[in-house]
């Protein structure tokens, strides 16, 4: 399947970059928009990985909903020009990164001794990842967790605004 | 085929990055997006192994971190306006009203 190897570099390699450029921009826009793009090249790796509803739900939901909220804060917040100057660094935020560096080193050495098995064919390739299939799923083996997620979802629209409300 | 090990990798390249950001960026937005980007490389290792295993609980695994995730979004973009509003700054270093 040489198709699926030209497919996940053409998405893994822009994901890394517009995922860097969160880290680059100099003003929130543009690092609300580069992650915008970073969604959307993930939801093509889901698409890879027959993930379906999951790669919709990361467009709807993450691409859509969530950068559309913070697109709203930033433009609410309306930070000065003087947020575009870059920042003072810290001999702790580099040690911090340095961190994250070895965490990197870790997580690809972990990683390096699983066997290196290719994913084999699915059992029931067309019926992988559909509606139909995490549906069935969810309203039968995760039944619990899916109602408490709407009261999490219920609970955190009503502390949001409790927080952000002036006035009640 | 792609070996599963390719996604893992993107993963945790993914992951560093936006444990990079949580540490190097001291606007509460940019953080708050760094955070955004770790949870999806868990969603990516979720949906990785369950392709792999043929397991379709990874995927209802991922759909409640997308749900907890867009919680967290809403509350989290709460508290910044909350600070913005009494502080007029949303520097992370800033805001250290219990620490003091």
């Amino acid at each position: 399947m040489q198709a699926e190897l030209v497919l996940f570099w053409i998405f893994a390699v822009p994901l890394v970059l517009t995922a860097l450029g969160v880290l680059i921009a100099r003003s929130p826009v543009y690092a609300a928009m580069n992650l915008v793009a970073a969604f959307f090249c993930l939801a093509g790796i889901y698409v890879l990985l027959t993930a379906h509803l999951i790669a919709f739900m990361q467009i709807l939901v993450y691409a859509g909903a969530v950068m559309v909220l913070f697109l709203f804060v930033i433009m609410l917040l309306s930070l000065g020009d003087e947020h575009l100057q870059p920042e003072r660094r810290r001999v702790m935020q580099y040690v911090g990164v340095g961190g994250a560096l070895g965490l990197l080193s870790v997580l690809v050495a972990a990683i390096s001794r699983l066997p290196d098995q290719a994913m084999g064919p699915l059992a029931n390739p067309d019926r992988f990842g559909t509606v139909k299939a995490v549906g069935q799923v969810l309203y039968t083996q995760f039944l619990l967790p899916f109602e408490v997620t709407s009261l999490l979802l219920l609970v955190a629209i009503v502390g949001a605004v409790v927080v952000a409300k002036e006035r009640i | 085929m792609v070996p599963v090990t390719w996604y893992l990798w993107l993963a945790a390249i993914l992951f560093t990055i936006g444990l990079s950001g949580v540490l190097l960026k001291r606007n509460a937005l940019i953080v708050m997006m760094s955070v955004e980007l770790m949870l999806n490389a868990a969603n990516l290792t979720f949906l990785a192994f369950a392709r792999q295993s043929g397991n379709i609980g990874g995927h209802a695994i991922a759909f409640f971190v997308i749900a907890v995730a867009a919680a967290e979004a809403a509350v989290g973009l709460a508290i910044v306006i909350a600070i913005y509003r009494t502080r007029g700054d949303v520097n992370v270093d800033e805001v250290r009203a219990l620490h003091e």
